[in-house]
């Protein structure tokens, strides 16, 4: 058996030299940081003008975050390509002649990939975080207030967890313009309208982009988010299973097609 | 050793390869012949795991593909030159490659230098030319140091040169005691590199049999005298008990089954002027392409191809200008047998 260290060394190779991987991290971490530190700018500015419950439930980490909406989907861009530039190039071919075992390269790509957004995820939310405190001034909230930390540090897992997401749907799809071309308007407008449909809320809560977020929320119904029937973790549980299944799909297609 | 044993696979209703049974032995080259669409990539991808037979087994020094610990250390294969990350440099290509086997980077810089790409080693191989990209390719399947070592077409859109180089860099390694197995829909190619020969058309195996056996099986050698004295050239023939062709056409007659030297010698006795003296051999594309004649699947309908391209015709003594040019190659190259 060829060793797993080596498949995890061939796949850091792979994925640092490539430049959609620079581009597509250091964008993820702009747009997030960029637009919640404009939109915290915003609410400092208008603050007394919201309405008075809005101006009670504001949830300052939660503002904090809110440019992750655009960020996520150049975290889904670097997972989608990260995968699927092996069957858009060919190097798939290559890659499993080098790697027969083909769960092994799965996990392997999967592995680094993971780890190398969830770097840049907890920087990312991190970054945007003290940023948005900073700018937020007076309606401000501290790290160490009661579930802040851990809505800090699950914005950075929610990162990474939507990155391995798309490299499972990649996997599953074989395409990187396939898998861009369903995952971005499905994140970056469907999700989000059957969760503001409140018909369809019911169903869109179980979403993984809006059952994720939830961990970002330090206060229950900030920003007009409704009722959830899961907690911050319950909500990051079932993320997490629609990741493990959409990773099990694409490590069942990558086992059973032909390359 | 590459033993493939009742290799089947089927593409929904159509069988690309079929029962296909056959060993690609260590120390020489194997040509793997077939028109077009004969099966052959699809063998090869099923050789390397990454097509997985409808049934059949293929095993590599008796293992199955996947159970080799560090397979580019057993086998290299160029199956497609286009098989790498464009965006990428040749050299680091070729590095997470090398990481995933654990073959020393300064492998990397050894292959690159073998196949002259060291100058742009450090450029993005979406840039490179065909050429480039197929010395790419086979720096790829060198780069474990393996002991078989599988091109699919490797010759494919390539000027004469790189085919040269090619060839060359074949039977340099064969001559390492490498096992190569090459496929190939040209014939001629083959003849100049390869020892072995396994055809195959629509998925059948047609021949396994040695370059030797095919030669000798297939194509008929003979000797081509043209004289301005060709008259008194039959009679002195014709006395010594030879049998000789007249070919009108071109002037000349065709002696079989005897060496050029004795006839040149009979000549010069009888003091007859020749223009002309040249062993000839018939084509062996001829010979392919009869062989694989009903497995060809798509034959050219353009008004007047036939089952047989022209100049295919069994045997037609007036051979087409262009034979004579690798015949002659292959006699200077083929070590006449084993
Ligand atoms: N992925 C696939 N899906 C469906 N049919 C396929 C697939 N791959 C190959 N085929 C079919 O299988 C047959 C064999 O194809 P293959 O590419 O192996 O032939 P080949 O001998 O390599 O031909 P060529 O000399 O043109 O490269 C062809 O008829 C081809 O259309
Ligand atoms: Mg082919």
């Amino acid at each position: 058996m060829s060793s797993f260290p080596a498949v995890l060394n061939s796949e850091w190779t792979k994925i640092r030299t490539v430049a959609s991987t620079t581009w597509t991290l250091v964008a993820a971490l702009v747009v997030t940081v960029g637009i919640s530190a404009g939109l915290c700018t915003l609410f400092n500015s208008t603050f007394t003008e919201m309405p008075k419950e809005q101006q009670l439930t504001f949830d300052p980490t939660l503002a904090s975050f809110v440019g992750m909406s655009l960020g996520q989907l150049a975290m889904i861009i670097f997972g989608v390509l990260v995968v699927g530039t092996e069957y858009s190039t060919g190097m798939i071919r290559t890659s499993l002649a080098a790697v027969p075992r083909r769960g092994e390269l799965f996990l392997g790509k999967l592995t680094v990939a993971t780890v190398l957004a969830l770097v840049v995820g907890l920087a990312t939310s991190f970054l945007s975080f003290f940023l948005g405190q900073a700018i937020l001034g007076e309606h401000s909230t501290g790290i160490d207030e009661p579930g802040v930390l851990r809505a800090v540090f699950g914005a950075g897992l929610y990162m990474a967890l939507i990155a391995l997401f798309s490299m499972g749907v990649a996997a599953m799809l074989r395409s990187s313009v396939l898998a861009i071309c369903i995952l971005i308007p499905f994140f970056l407008l469907i999700s989000n309208i059957l969760n503001g449909v409140s018909a369809t809320r019911k169903v869109a809560q179980y979403l993984p982009d809006q059952a994720g977020s939830r961990i970002m929320q330090v206060v229950p119904g900030a920003m007009d988010s409704g009722e959830t029937p899961y907690g911050p973790w319950g909500g990051l549980g079932i993320m997490v299973l629609w990741v493990l299944a959409s990773v099990l799909g694409g490590y069942l297609v990558l086992k059973k097609r032909d390359a | 050793m590459i033993e493939l044993e009742g290799l089947t696979k089927r593409f929904g209703g159509k069988v690309a390869v079929d029962n296909l049974s056959f060993q690609v032995r260590p120390g020489v080259v194997t040509g793997f012949l077939g028109p077009n669409g004969a099966g052959k990539s699809t063998t090869m991808r099923m050789m390397l795991d990454l097509d997985n037979p409808t049934s059949g087994t293929v095993r590599i020094d008796g293992k199955h593909y996947r159970d080799l610990p560090e397979p580019l250390k057993y086998i290299g294969a160029l199956l497609d030159a286009k098989a790498m990350h464009g965006g990428r440099s040749a050299y680091n290509n070729l590095l997470c490659l090398a990481q995933s086997n654990r073959i020393p980077t300064s492998r990397v810089d050894e292959v690159l230098d073998l196949v002259g790409l060291t100058p742009v080693a450090r450029q993005k191989s979406k840039g490179f030319s065909l050429g480039m990209g197929q010395r790419l390719g086979i720096a790829a399947a060198l780069l474990g140091d393996p002991e078989i070592l599988m091109f699919d077409e490797p010759v494919n859109g390539l000027d004469p040169e790189g085919i040269l180089w090619i060839r060359n860099l074949m039977k340099g390694l064969a001559a390492e005691g490498r096992t190569i197995f090459v496929s190939s829909h040209l014939m001629s190619e083959m003849a100049l590199t390869a020892e072995h020969l396994i055809v195959i058309g629509q998925g059948k195996l047609l021949a396994d049999l040695s370059m030797a056996d095919f030669i000798q099986q297939n194509s008929r050698s003979y000797v081509r005298m043209r004289s301005p004295q060709q008259e008194r050239l039959k009679d002195v023939l014709h006395e010594a008990g030879i049998d000789a062709i007249d070919v009108p056409a071109t002037g000349t007659l065709e002696i079989n089954g005897v060496a050029a030297e004795q006839l040149g010698e009979l000549a010069a006795q009888h003091q007859i002027v020749l223009h002309e003296l040249s062993p000839q051999r018939a084509s062996l594309e001829e010979a392919f392409m009869r062989m694989t004649a009903d497995s060809v699947e798509y034959h050219a309908h353009a008004p007047g191809a036939g089952e047989l391209p022209p100049g295919a015709a069994a045997d037609n003594p007036a051979r087409p200008a262009d034979v004579p040019a690798w015949g002659a190659g292959f006699d200077a190259t083929h070590k006449g047998g084993k």
